[in-house]
């Protein structure tokens, strides 16, 4: 072999192992017998994996993010599947700039957004921290929701709908009975993609965070300030693999990937 | 209503916004007909039929159909059909619930619905595609599922746009054959849009030809193709030398040339004057004209020749004696065989 033909395979292999290894160390470490955080791990066992489901701020920051993730996703869906059909349907004036203040979330830091949230309208507006977290997470999901949607219904040929009508439905009956069908995959895409961005949010949440209301990811980073066992990273790597699953199944089912 | 104006477009004014598409637009079609709508792209056809449909808001004007106004109503309740370009079959749906959409929200069930579904589908010959998927189709096989869809509903008047300009030429006589059936059989009034006069003057009985949001000429294929009344509709259809008149000659870029006109025959009032190439004859007559190009076309030859007329196309049978390029020869444009126009663009 020459040193060219095994320059791709060890990039690729290094590549690899920078984006895999320090998932497969926390997988490692997860199923450790010690009573810290180590790799290589010390014995094995599963008593961490099931250590996690016995912490109560656990169970209830786990809830919060489920709610969030779901009910912030559900939410930005029903906002942006009338403003991507509007945008992709009718030449709005000032369509542009909507588009870009509809994915300004996506490209301000998390870090700014979150200070900007807490500081000019949760403190000024005396917002409840639960109503706080579910506006966040739905203004950062919407992004996603009006972009994904908005690509399957740009592939979706508008004269259907004026088919539709002229064979005697209404306009909004037409959006139901012809367009919602078709761009059931793409809608779908954006609520696993909205649910995972939600549920691995971290800077926005942590601003917003406050007493006895967390989500999962802030309440593990509460946790290992306090307790350096192995359950948080048992807990990692169960909410890894849920992802993972959640991806899976999409791409299986829906070619999630034509839509991102 | 009287049958001469089943569907009557009465000074119908047509805008995108603020640009006028379609102005002061004036056509009666009778029950049964089949008109086409002829035009280079942006003449105003297919808005037009898009104002029919009630697809596109009237700006004034008025659209009747079997005497009842139908300009402010809404278009699923005209019971116009519209078969699009792209055939617009709604592709989460097999062809059987696609034909079966419109009846179904008409309230159609049961053994109602399913007899006028089989029975839409096979009239256009695809019984056996029933389950299919729309992607699942050729695009004549989509296109035929369209008219279905959309004669299943028994429409008044039946809109078709470019009904055969996706299809190749095998498809195009076959849905052209097609199209003729359902007519004959049902009885429908089509209107169909396309800026090919081949399929205008094969398929239409009567063609309204447009340009630049007005009607142009309307008539039979025969007057449409013999008898143009506008330099538009001439150079439209094959009438490669046109022109104006002035003062009893015809008008070239060095002055009026003077016109033959056989004895005993009147001298032409008309605004201008046009001839095909086949209808000029070569090698007498009084003009006189240098062959810059000629190419052979099977039956025919055609020449290019340069003259004080300025250019003229002359089409000849090849059986003719050969003008080579550069030969001078004489040549007559035959005023009783010329097209008379009214109209000079």
């Amino acid at each position: 072999m020459t040193a060219r033909s095994l320059f791709v395979p060890t990039t690729l292999f290094l590549l690899a192992t920078f984006l895999i290894g320090p998932f497969l160390i926390i997988v490692a470490a997860s199923f450790s017998a010690g009573e810290t955080l180590s790799f290589p791990p010390q014995g094995f066992s599963l008593q961490w994996i099931l250590k996690v489901f016995t912490v109560e701020s656990f169970r209830a920051s786990f809830a919060m993010s489920m709610f969030l993730a779901i009910g912030g996703t559900a939410a930005a869906l029903v906002l942006g599947i009338p403003a991507s059909y509007a945008l992709s349907r009718y030449r709005l004036p000032g369509a542009e700039i909507i588009r870009t203040i509809v994915s300004a979330p996506i490209i301000v830091p998390g870090i700014i957004v979150g200070l900007s949230l807490l500081r000019y309208v949760v403190v000024p507006f005396g917002v409840g921290i639960t109503l706080a977290l579910f506006l966040a997470h739905t203004a950062l999901i919407l992004p996603y929701a009006v972009r994904v949607v908005s690509a399957s219904l740009d592939n979706l040929r508008s004269d259907i709908e004026e088919a539709a009508v002229l064979l005697g439905s209404s306009r909004l009956g037409a959006f139901f009975r012809v367009v919602m069908p078709n761009i059931k995959g793409g809608i779908l895409s954006a609520f696993i993609l909205g649910f995972v961005t939600s549920f691995n949010q971290v800077p926005v949440s942590l601003f917003l965070s406050g007493p006895g209301v967390r989500t999962l990811p802030i309440d593990m980073m509460a946790y290992m300030e306090i307790v350096f066992d192995p359950s948080v990273a048992a807990l990692s790597s169960l909410l890894a693999f849920l992802s993972i699953g959640i991806v899976f199944a999409a791409e299986r089912f829906l070619g999630f990937s034509r839509y991102v | 209503m009287s049958d001469q104006s089943y569907l009557s477009l009465e000074k119908l004014t047509l805008a995108y916004g603020d640009s006028v598409a379609v102005a002061d637009l004036d056509l009666s079609v009778r029950r049964g007909e089949l008109i086409a709508l002829l035009g280079p792209s942006g003449c105003g056809k297919t808005t037009t039929m898009r104002a029919i449909a009630g697809l596109l808001p009237v700006k004034s004007g008025n659209v009747i159909l079997d005497g009842e106004d139908m300009t402010r109503t809404a278009p699923n309740k005209r019971a116009v059909g519209l078969v699009f370009q792209s055939y617009a079959l709604f592709p989460h749906l097999s062809v059987y619930e696609n034909v079966a959409f419109g009846l179904r929200l008409k309230g159609m069930k049961g053994a109602e619905l399913d007899s006028k579904v089989q029975s839409g589908i096979a009239s256009v010959g695809l019984a056996k595609f029933a389950d299919r998927k729309p992607a699942e189709l050729s695009g004549g096989q989509q296109q035929r599922v369209a008219l279905a869809r959309s004669m299943v509903m028994e429409p008044k008047v039946l809109l078709l746009d470019e009904p055969l300009s996706n299809l190749d030429a095998r498809l195009r006589l076959e849905m052209r054959t097609e199209l003729q059936r359902v007519q004959r059989e049902t009885g429908v009034t089509m209107i169909f849009v396309t800026h090919d006069q081949a399929e205008a003057l094969s398929l239409a009985d009567r063609i309204v030809v447009m340009k630049n949001g007005a009607i142009e000429q309307i008539g039979t294929p025969e007057d449409i193709y013999n008898r143009p009344t506008s330099s538009f509709v001439a150079d439209f259809v094959g009438f490669e030398n046109i022109f104006a008149l002035e003062g009893g000659g015809l008008k070239t870029d060095n002055g009026s040339v003077p016109l033959s006109v056989a004895p005993g025959l009147e001298a032409p009032s008309a605004a201008g004057l046009a001839w095909r190439p086949r209808m000029v004859t070569l090698g007498t007559g009084p003009f006189r004209g240098t062959v810059r190009g000629t190419s052979f076309a099977g039956h025919s030859r055609e020449y290019l020749l340069d003259s004080a007329l300025g250019p003229i196309k002359a089409e000849v049978d090849a059986s003719e004696p050969v003008h080579v390029s550069g030969s001078d020869l004489s040549f007559d444009l035959p005023v009783h065989k010329a097209a008379q126009l009214s109209r000079i663009a």
